[in-house]
């Protein structure tokens, strides 16, 4: 690019160094919103200490006994992959649309910050989130409840983790996108995971439910996510408990949710007819 | 073309923003700038005035690379605002017209993320002293006074030393001491030689700031140039003084019958009962008062000839539309 005269000879700062900020800035960000911190950390483990409570002593699964299951391994992983979905979309669906709205996204993209760091931290910190919720749930699962972690399934739950948590991330970023304002955004981000995770072996298992509550929750990616992270704590399943199919359809969605997302992605309130205007200047300066 | 000749920092020529109509029953579209032409010097202080819809914000954001333009030449230090990039925003700085500022962070926390991303930024703690912050630097953003949380705006648009600071509309909202030290700072920092291209409503704002004034109206410059020579050219004098109480109502239909009749300017009458002569001969306009007043053996305590306001001249461009 060409440069006019008066160029300081200063360098650019780096870009993980500049990552790792806007990371941390996130973060604190985060920390200081009580609201957020309610719906992302303290909903799931609630969560997590009633349904225990009340099914702790049971056992799911269908068909014969050797096929059953402790409810406390059921609900340890569904309320993790919960608590992971909550930190990513849930979270980002929330707090992106709020920045939007306060002018903030705006503001940050008049510096010369690149637009893809400044997503990328607010992406990366909720990503970081889900994990410290995951790692919360299971350390609560293995003290509380006696959660069995079977070594031989670790690789695959990290993977299902790593898959699920990319795609639900992806999939609130294209609900802040999509959405036009901070209320309507909250709104849909809840009005969507909570029924859903109804329908998605989170709350309850829906082995034996009527068919079409099992084919709403085969349609959308929480359940397949739930039950793949499931499967790796399930002591009736023998192996590594891979799920490709699985974790292609979360993907799947992610991806969606990522195109959705760059592709429709606002830096100002609507109605105020900036839609998308820098997008070549973005992709130009993300060095 | 050569980019290491000296060149304003700020050239348009043309430009013109359509936006599609959201009412869709209306035909086409809404025009917001139309063939505008402009050039801010370099160390200059430009002001834009102009009412709201004027033009002035979509003009500004055209400049600051938020917004594209639909056709029209800018250039803002040397580059195109569309494509400029990272080089350019970190040559300029931007104090929107929403501060967007985020409240849940101090004044110090804002400004220390925020100068991060630029190559050779200001210290934080030196811009709390520009800004006069000093003990507020801990306290959330969220928490401060409309004109202090204005104040982290502009902290933020100067922290990256720009040559070149927008501002748009920055003291909207604010009291008049908060009004006259934000314009302190301003001038203090034009007086380090960066250039300021600010839009306002407030007349006194850009007749205290600028070096010179462009007015705007439906998207276009209606009149530009300095403060001084606008009131000149579009403004003159007024003489202006009160009538006595106890008989205000009766005399004002006497004066605009004979002091009308010998001026040169247009009389005009207050609610209040004062009167005020727009005049471009201010000596014998005078005389004429005088003379009627001492005839009449009137006294009138508040007689004065005042120098027109940027105000005046502003009402005077718009009458003319």
């Amino acid at each position: 690019m060409m440069r006019s005269t008066g160029e300081t000879e200063a360098r650019w700062p780096g870009s993980a160094g500049l990552l790792l900020a806007q990371t941390g800035y996130q973060l604190k960000l985060f920390y200081r919103v009580p609201a957020a911190m309610f719906f992302t950390l303290a909903l799931p483990l609630v969560m997590l200490i009633l349904l225990n409570a009340v099914f702790g002593s049971d056992t799911v699964g269908e068909g014969s006994e050797s096929q059953m299951w402790p409810t406390r391994q059921f609900y340890t992983a569904g309320l993790a992959v919960f608590a992971a979905v909550t930190a990513t979309y849930t979270n980002l669906a929330n707090m992106i649309p709020i920045r939007r709205d306060e002018g903030v996204l705006k503001r940050w993209r008049s510096t010369p910050l690149p637009t893809w760091i400044y997503v990328g931290g607010a992406i990366c910190s909720s990503v970081i989130l889900a994990a410290f919720n995951v790692i919360v749930m299971l350390t609560l699962g293995v003290v509380a409840y006696g959660l069995e972690i079977d070594a031989v399934k670790i690789p695959a739950a990290i993977v299902t983790l790593a898959v699920g948590i990319a795609s639900f991330a992806a999939l609130g970023m294209a609900v802040a996108a999509v959405v036009p304002t901070a209320s309507a955004a909250s709104a849909v981000a809840n009005a969507t995971v909570l029924p859903l995770a109804f329908v998605s072996n989170v709350f309850l298992s829906v082995d034996g439910a009527p068919r079409w509550v099992q084919l709403l929750g085969d349609a959308f990616p929480l359940k397949a996510f739930a039950s793949a992270f499931q499967d790796t704590f399930n002591p009736t399943i023998a192996g590594a408990a891979w799920a490709p199919g699985r974790l292609g359809f979360i993907a799947l969605w992610g991806v969606v949710g990522a195109v959705v997302a760059v592709t429709q992605f606002r830096w100002e309130p609507s109605g105020s007819g900036g839609r998308r205007s820098r997008r070549r200047s973005a992709a130009e300066s993300s060095d | 073309m050569s980019v290491s000749e000296p060149m304003s920092p700020i050239v348009v020529r043309g430009l013109r923003k359509e936006y599609r109509s959201k009412d869709s029953s209306a035909s086409g579209t809404v025009v917001a700038v139309d063939g505008l032409d402009l050039d801010v010097a370099a160390g200059e202080v430009y002001a834009l005035l102009g009412h709201n819809g004027a033009g002035k914000t979509t003009a500004i954001e055209i400049l600051e690379g938020h917004r594209m333009r639909t056709s029209g030449e800018v250039k803002v230090l040397g580059v195109d605002p569309g494509d400029g990039g990272r080089d350019l925003r970190d040559r300029i700085g931007v104090v929107l017209q929403t501060s967007g500022v985020e409240p849940e962070l101090s004044v110090a926390e804002v400004l220390e993320i925020a100068r991060r991303s630029y190559r050779s930024p200001r210290s934080t703690s030196e811009v709390i002293d520009v800004i006069g912050l000093n003990d507020k630097a801990d306290q959330r953003v969220g928490s401060l006074s409309g004109g202090q949380a204005r104040r982290v705006a502009l902290g933020l648009g100067i922290i990256g030393r720009p040559e070149l600071l927008f501002l748009d509309e920055p003291t909207t909202g604010f009291d008049p001491v908060a009004r006259r030290s934000f314009w302190d700072l301003i001038s203090r920092l034009a007086a380090e030689g960066t250039t300021v291209l600010l839009t306002t409503h407030y007349l006194d704002e850009a007749e205290h700031l600028a070096d010179r004034v462009g007015v705007m109206a439906d998207g276009r410059l209606i009149a530009e140039g300095t403060p001084a020579d606008l009131i000149r050219s579009f403004g003159g004098s007024t003489v202006r003084f009160s009538l006595p109480e106890s008989e205000a109502v009766t005399w004002s239909e006497v004066l605009q019958g004979e002091i009308a009749a010998q001026v040169s300017g247009t009389v005009t009458v207050t609610a209040s009962g004062r009167v005020e002569i727009s005049s471009s001969s201010p000596t014998s306009d005078l005389s004429v008062v005088t003379a009627w007043a001492v005839s009449r053996r009137v006294e009138l305590p508040d007689l004065e000839v005042v120098r027109s306001s940027l105000e005046d001249v502003f009402i005077r461009l718009g009458q003319d539309r």
